[in-house]
């Protein structure tokens, strides 16, 4: 494997809350998935296109979102993501843990 | 793995090609979008839609990585490693074709016995709710399980509240006359219930009703398919015609099916069933003759426990009303299952051991083979090992080599089995029960399939983890010479196994065969060579005849015999014959007083005879004389008894002379002669010490008995082959009237040999796999030393050249080899003396410890294992140094 993998390892857990988050209100494709993160971080977070993909078709396995062909705005089929039940429930879960995540590390950082 | 996620990868696998036309669809539609949005600031097209690309980067590696997502399923590796493994095998023709031979002998045997011991044994009987049939017996502590009297069975019938059904059957023999010959057939006399009780339906018509089932009742009869097809044609109309059995018309109501088999105790599936208790036989309503058998149908919810202590407390209750005949009298019974099977589990269950014995040492074999050759290969592996192989993705490799050897080996095991089985059914034993269910079903298929694929991993997984387990470095450095201890080692341990378990089949099959050659050697106290046994009906008229007129037909009958050319003597015998089975008669000795009860009288094994008996079988003659010709119903009665009953009996005194009392006869006879035992339950005598024996003159048999002799069975002496005189003797009794004619033709050396059918068969099975065995081991340590001398070329080399001498060598080569096997033979003695005791029941003037057996197998088996060592240590002597020390 490449050299970068560590930090691809980080990303990955985080690229999976990001993208049920983008998938909560709607179903979209993928680039639309992209677009969203970036759009709602403020262009903070890039999303690494090359690995959105097989982040999407892990979740997919994993049944936390399922995906359809429908017909996108440019007149052909594309392939659209939706949260599933258990999506949902995964969304809160991951969300949850992160926050406290960020909340501890907050606060190890307040007191040092 | 979830649901989601199988379906997923099952329709990656199953539409791989879809699959991944949609993810580069996918992507490219992103890309799309992409290169639409960088328009926005990009005037050129092009250049937005190669920014586009460069923002994704690798297209292939997403989709690479979007493939590892679904995963290379697992089948998809499967089926890599199988095309790979078949590309291995077919380079390597010379191993996979004795590979493959190996594995397809082993498989077949094993399938060919599984297929038996899956039919006789494991099947349940081919009844609705084979579990709630018994057999029922009466039981006596003298004798065990025994036939019962028809009185008898009325009363369980009527007393018990355990039974749905309860049932009796007597095998009979039935004359059917028609417009021509009349032919016999043999039957069963059946109470009404007998096919409710094994819940069989009939192909047409009804079975009996119970109030036909009754003396006095119009009579009926069921026939089978096969008279149905034979003598009607199969036509529907047969139900309401009448046939004529033993001179009387029956009405048929019913055809039994050509598929019902049943194998309860002395039944004959013939082609003629008539309800017993129509039966005109006096003998049939007394409680001291037992004729019957029987079966029945629990109720559901009783257990056998429940039904034993209600069949418990009806014997009780009928030793008390009828102490005479049934004092001490009990009543067994025994799920159905296991008193049909019970007596050949054993034998069964050792052939299976014995053949998955065999397997495993072909396994062992192709293991070593398999070493051999991973050496060669140690060093592919080492290259997959270091180009990033996980070790389970080795063994998995090499495991699906190995099972796909195991699995074309057990296919071509299976044909071998379709295509042999009927050479080897053909061995088995008459007596064998169910011996008609034998056929290959579903579960003998997943049998095979089940053996193949264990085969496989056993045999494939010591090398598997061999490889998986070498140094690399060390592998690539040495050059793939892979010297090691641990592959000796392991080869050691597979020479032992070998060694063990081939001792163990040759001291099986060698106690067997000394069982045989003592078998051979057993005097059965008569000389069966040329002699004839048959049945003869007489004409139907005399069945309502004077006993007289029956017993001059009879008596003309031995006249016309012994007048024939190429008869030496001829005899009426009035009970079976020595170990085609036996009657027996109670009696009491002079100045006893008559026991109140038959089962308090002494017994003993009867046969009724005319004075050419003993000349015609050659039994000798002790003291004083056997029965003459005027022995008859106008002179004293008298017997000839055995050596075992004088000796029982007579102890300090001369027997010629005393009385007795037949207790069926209600006279006194006096005892004129001794005569010799002849062996009457086989050459073993059932395991039995003999039980004494008396013959009394056939033309003294008192009158209500006579009417058996509808059916009469002779003996034959004859001067040449006793077969060839059955067409005249047919002719004479055919002369003597058209309606007579004659069935049951055996030779009497011929039931000899059948009464050994089941060790002879146990003996020939054990015979074939313990040479396979014996070949396999050879062939395995001829292996093992071959490739050891191989790979010490180098050090013998240098040994000679130091100045080692051949012989050295040579003991140095079959030294180590003869070690090991050595240790296997102790191994294997070990487990010998714990195996061979299963035989013990069939063994027969041999010990399963016979010291003698397991001396000369330990020693044969070493001297060929020292043999087949000693061609590669020949070898090895002969190493010429120089030639040794440049094989570098």
């Amino acid at each position: 494997m490449a050299p970068d993998s560590p930090r691809l390892d980080l990303l990955q857990g985080t690229l999976d809350l990001l993208i049920l988050r983008a998938l909560r209100s709607e179903a979209m494709h993928g680039w639309a998935v992209s677009e969203r993160i970036q759009q709602i971080s403020q262009d903070v977070l890039q999303v690494n296109q090359g690995s959105l993909y097989p982040a999407l078709h892990r979740l997919e396995h994993r049944g936390w979102i399922k995906a359809e062909w429908r017909v996108s705005e440019l007149g052909r089929r594309a392939r659209f993501y939706s949260l599933t039940t258990a999506g949902r429930k995964q969304l809160e879960i991951e969300a949850e843990n992160w926050s406290k995540l960020t909340d501890a590390i907050a606060r190890v950082l307040r007191m040092a | 793995m979830s649901w989601k996620d199988f379906a997923l990868r099952l329709r990656a696998l199953l539409f791989r090609r879809r699959t991944d036309e949609e993810l580069q669809e996918e992507l490219q539609f992103h890309i799309e979008m992409q290169s639409r949005k960088n328009r926005c600031h990009e005037v050129d097209p092009a250049e937005a839609k190669r920014r586009a690309r460069l923002q994704f980067g690798s297209v292939v590696r997403a989709m690479e990585e979007c493939r590892d997502v679904r995963g290379i399923s697992s089948i998809e590796i499967l089926a890599k490693d199988l095309r790979f493994g078949l590309r291995m095998l077919w380079k390597s023709q010379g191993f996979t074709l004795i590979a493959l031979l190996t594995l397809a002998l082993g498989i077949g045997a094993n399938t060919v016995i599984f297929s038996i011991v899956n039919a006789v044994l494991l099947r349940p009987l081919p009844f609705p709710e084979p579990d709630r049939l018994v057999a029922i017996y009466t039981y006596l502590a003298s004798d065990g399980n025994e036939s019962f009297s028809y009185p008898d069975f009325l009363d369980w019938q009527r007393e018990n509240r355990s039974f749905a059904y309860l049932a009796t059957y007597r095998p009979t023999d039935f004359t059917l006359v028609g417009t021509d010959v009349p032919e016999h057939v043999q039957g069963e006399r059946i109470s009404a219930e007998f096919f409710d009780s094994l819940g069989m339906k009939l192909r047409l018509g009804r079975t009996f009703r119970l109030d036909e089932d009754r003396p006095g009742a119009t009579p009926v009869a069921l026939v089978s398919e096969g008279l149905w097809r034979r003598r009607y044609g199969a036509q529907a109309a047969i139900l309401g015609q009448a046939v004529a059995i033993d001179g009387v018309a029956h009405t048929i109501v019913g055809v039994v099916p050509a598929n019902f088999h049943f194998s309860g105790k002395e039944f004959v599936a013939g082609d003629v069933y008539i309800p017993i208790g129509q039966s005109n036989d006096w003998a049939l309503w007394k409680r001291q003759f037992t004729y019957n058998y029987g079966i029945g149908r629990l109720k559901p919810g009783v257990t056998l426990q429940q039904a034993r202590e209600d069949m418990d407390a009806i014997a009780l209750r009928l030793a008390q009303r009828y102490p005479e005949t049934n004092k001490n009298a009990g009543v067994a019974l025994a799920p159905l299952k296991q008193d049909i099977t019970g007596e050949s589990a054993i034998a069964l269950y050792v052939l299976l051991g014995a053949v998955g014995f065999v397997l495993v040492i072909a396994c062992v074999n192709i293991a070593n083979l398999l070493l051999a050759r991973s050496t060669a290969r140690m060093r592919e592996f080492a290259v997959r090992a270091t180009l990033g192989a996980s070790p389970s993705r080795c063994i998995c490799q090499l495991l699906s080599e190995s099972v796909l050897l195991s699995v074309i080996g057990g296919l071509l095991g299976l044909a071998l089995a379709v295509w042999g089985s009927a050479g080897a059914f053909s061995l088995l034993p008459q007596k064998l029960p169910r011996a008609n269910e034998i056929g290959f079903d579903a579960r003998v298929l997943l049998f095979t399939l089940g053996t193949s694929l264990i085969a496989g991993v056993l045999f494939g997984l010591a090398p598997a983890l061999r490889i998986s387990q070498q140094d690399l470095q060390g592998t690539l450095k040495e050059g793939g010479r892979g010297l090691s201890g641990t592959r000796h080692r392991l080869q050691s341990v597979f020479i032992v196994a070998e060694m063990a378990l081939a001792l163990v089949l040759l001291t099986g099959a060698g106690l067997m065969i000394r069982t045989l050659m003592e078998l051979r050697s057993v005097d059965p106290g008569f000389n069966p060579r040329n002699i004839l046994n048959f049945e003869v009906t007489l004409p139907p008229s005399f069945a309502t005849k004077p006993a007289e007129a029956v017993r001059e037909q009879v008596r003309q009958i031995t006249v016309n015999l012994e007048s024939l050319p190429g008869v030496e003597a001829a005899s009426h015998v009035d009970a079976p014959l020595p170990m085609q089975g036996n009657d027996t008669v109670t009696f009491w000795l002079e100045g006893e007083p008559k026991p109140p009860s038959e089962n308090d009288m002494h017994s003993a094994t009867d046969l009724g005879v005319e004075p050419s008996y003993l000349k015609a079988l050659h039994i000798p003659l002790k003291k004083g004389r056997f029965i003459s010709e005027s022995d008859t119903m106008h002179s004293p009665s008298v017997v000839v008894i055995d050596e075992l009953l004088a000796r029982k009996y007579f102890p300090n005194e001369d027997p010629v002379g005393k009385h007795l009392s037949i207790s069926a006869f209600d006279t006194q006879c006096e005892i004129v002669g001794v005569v010799g035992h002849a062996k009457q339950f086989g050459l073993t005598e059932g395991g039995r010490d003999g039980e004494p024996q008396l013959y009394y003159a056939s033309m003294q048999v008192p009158d209500k008995f006579i009417f058996f002799w509808t059916h009469a069975g002779f003996v034959v002496r004859t001067k040449g082959e006793p077969l060839a005189m059955v067409a005249a003797i047919r002719a004479m009794l055919e002369k003597m009237s058209s309606q007579q004619n004659i069935y049951g033709v055996l030779t009497l050396e011929r039931i000899v040999s059948d009464s050994v059918a089941s060790q002879r068969f146990t003996m020939i099975l054990l015979g074939i796999f313990a040479v396979l065995a014996l070949v396999l081991a050879s062939i395995g340590i001829y292996g093992v030393t071959s490739f050891a001398v191989g790979q010490r070329t180098h050090e013998i080399g240098l040994r000679v050249t130091l100045g080692a001498q051949r012989g050295d060598v040579l003991r140095l080569v079959l030294g180590q080899g003869a070690g090991t096997a050595v240790f296997g033979v102790l191994v294997g003695t070990a487990a010998a003396l714990g195996l061979t005791r299963l035989l013990e029941k069939m063994l027969y003037g041999v010990s399963a410890y016979d010291p003698f057996t397991f001396a000369g197998v330990a020693i044969f088996l070493t001297v060929v294992a020292l043999a087949a060592s000693y061609i590669p240590a020949h070898r090895a002597m002969r190493v010429d140094p120089v030639v040794a020390l440049r094989h570098e």
